[in-house]
């Protein structure tokens, strides 16, 4: 599995609130949200994301309200992925269990830069940033949540689990 | 190597002897929470995945709390797939209006969550109930649909931090300025995975609502979970509430702590923390000059019965200033009541403020107090990102309810000093 497209920047600490404000929570609809995504912070983010793109950000990215619509209305606004220096643990946990693929790395997300096209591959945890040439090593994740991730997320990995055992 | 108080209650609930920092652990959950804006999310995935029951229909507690009596259309299509889910499921603890709280201020009140309890909530500030020595954590709605119908959930086993308070807080300070002084200390991801655990001299000196409102922000530190050990406080909160007997554990005292901060609670002082992060404090006699707009007194933070006391000792006989909406949440129906009784509602109505049923909304920018382009608020919450109470260019300030309440009187950021 892999991933490839522009990159967009943000700072350390974004929270759940800008990813999708509280205030269109009054519906669960994943493609009503996600015309709101990071609006708050970025009004062009929606207009200009292509599938496949990349968002790349500093440390705790994530943090804040537990809403799992915040990694939902990222994926489905078509994000490839979101490389951090770190996630905030809520945000971290529901992107694994519906299916957002995440990186930490330090030094990609410090060095990658906006509009940078960057290729991804999540079964290496390499990272390439074309523009520069340069490649990037992201931690790998356990082996647990490898197989939440091979099954599709947390759900079907409970019930593969059921089944097989 | 001994295990911190956290570790202690995860390796109960995994049937394991020992556990380890960093080890991959499932374990049995005592309480499966949602909110009108996270169960609905959770409903579909529920059904999408194929289950057709809840584990036990007396381990999952569903609170209309963040937009009820509902905001508007679609807020009550969201209550009503939380109705008809717990009434399909026969859910014992589901709160509708009339009967509903903040979610946080509700379940330790109703006895619902207790000491030594495995908890998982979709709600981050599910971490409120270590302050009756649980462990208690906030999760997102694919988490919980797993919880309902498993009873079960996986947790890499978190590393701690220990505070140790020692002193006795001043009059005019309260629990809000020790985690805001702690989170303006450590940042707000300084605490990110890991435990904190409160203890000392100094906690066992805090009332039931401080430790509640400390651990209601551990998750404003980035922290899995906030915990204080279990008292005489504790006991005697829990007794005659408490579902389920109550379990002490207690950390081993060659427990491994990553770093241990001492904190002298006699230093603290009245701490505000400025847009657009928690971590961002100041003492609030230095933001005298900054004007509101708006104060907020509530939340699952704050929507307790002393910050009610703390609100009503400062407001009673005064006035809110010209220009300033007041705006003063009771966390459940039963401390509405109580405000009622003792002739707190009244109080606060002639002091010009405006005194609404429980609801989280302001806090999230919901309704109920929203702010403008510009307009500045000191609100008893616990955020202040970018438009979290409305407008983008809208401003935050958190603070405690003395802070809050003193600030509404002179429509300035103040220190609330006690009259000699």
């Amino acid at each position: 599995m892999n991933t490839q497209g522009k990159v967009f920047k943000y700072p350390d600490n974004v929270d759940t609130d800008v990813i999708i404000p509280a205030r269109y929570l009054n519906t669960p609809d994943a493609k009503e949200l996600a015309l709101h995504c990071m609006e708050d912070i970025d009004t062009e983010f929606v207009k200009n994301v292509k599938a496949g793109d990349v968002m790349v950000a500093g440390w705790n990215f994530g943090c804040g309200s537990s809403r799992e619509h915040a990694p939902l209305v990222i994926k489905t606004c078509g994000t490839g992925c979101v490389i951090a220096k770190s996630f905030a643990r809520i945000f971290y946990r529901n992107a694994i269990n519906i299916g957002l693929p995440i990186l930490e790395c330090e030094e990609a997300a410090e060095e990658i830069s906006a509009n940078d096209e960057v290729k991804v591959d999540f079964d290496t945890g390499v990272i390439t940033n074309l523009t520069t040439g340069k490649n990037y090593q992201a931690q790998p994740f356990p082996p647990f949540i490898q197989n939440i991730i091979k099954c599709g997320g947390l759900l079907k990995s409970l019930k593969e689990g059921a089944n097989n055992g | 190597m001994g295990m911190t108080m956290t570790q202690k209650i995860l390796a109960a609930h995994a049937g394991l002897d020992k556990v380890e920092a960093g080890q991959l652990i499932s374990a049995k959950l005592d309480i499966v929470l949602g909110n009108d804006i996270t169960t609905p999310v959770a409903v579909n995935e529920f059904k999408k995945a194929g289950f057709d029951s809840v584990f036990d229909k007396d381990k999952v507690a569903i609170v209309l709390d963040h937009f009820v009596p509902n905001k508007d259309i679609k807020a009550a299509e969201q209550s009503k797939t939380c109705r008809e889910f717990a009434c399909a499921h026969c859910v014992s603890h589901f709160y509708d209006v009339g009967k509903m709280g903040i979610e946080h201020a509700l379940l330790p009140e109703q006895g619902v969550v207790t000491a030594g309890d495995c908890i998982i909530g979709a709600d981050s500030h599910t971490c409120t109930y270590g302050a009756l020595g649980a462990f208690s954590t906030g999760v997102g709605s694919t988490d919980m649909a797993a919880g309902m119908a498993t009873g079960m959930a996986w947790f890499k086993v978190p590393s701690a931090i220990k505070f140790n308070l020692t002193g006795k807080l001043p009059s005019n300070c309260s629990g809000k300025d020790v985690i805001l002084t702690i989170i303006g200390m450590i940042g707000v991801d300084g605490a990110l995975y890991k435990s904190m655990e409160f203890v000392g001299d100094g906690a066992h000196r805090l009332s039931m609502d401080d430790r509640l409102c400390i651990c209601n922000m551990a998750i404003e530190a980035g922290a899995k979970n906030g915990i204080f050990p279990v008292d005489d406080v504790t006991l005697a909160y829990l007794d005659g509430r408490s579902e389920r007997t109550p379990v002490v554990y207690e950390a081993d005292p060659d427990a491994e702590y990553e770093r241990v901060i001492d904190i002298d609670l006699s230093k603290i002082v009245p701490t505000v923390a400025c847009p657009h992060l928690p971590e961002n404090t100041h003492p609030a006699s230095e933001l005298h000059h900054i004007k509101v707009d708006q104060v907020v007194i509530g939340s699952c933070t704050n929507g307790r019965m002393e910050d009610m006391e703390a609100a009503y000792k400062i407001l009673c006989g005064n006035k809110v200033a010209d220009g300033v909406r007041c705006i003063i949440i009771p966390g459940t129906m039963q401390i509405l009541r109580e405000c009622v009784e003792r002739g707190y509602y009244t109080a606060f109505i002639d002091a010009g403020a405006v005194v609404s049923t429980p609801t989280c909304g302001p806090c999230l920018g919901g309704y109920m107090g929203i702010l403008a382009a510009g307009e500045k608020c000191i609100a008893t919450t616990n955020r202040n990102f970018v438009g979290r109470m409305g407008h983008v260019d809208s401003e935050v300030y958190l603070a405690s309810p003395h802070t809050a309440a003193a600030s509404a009187l002179t429509g300035y950021i103040t220190e609330y000093k006690e009259e000699k």
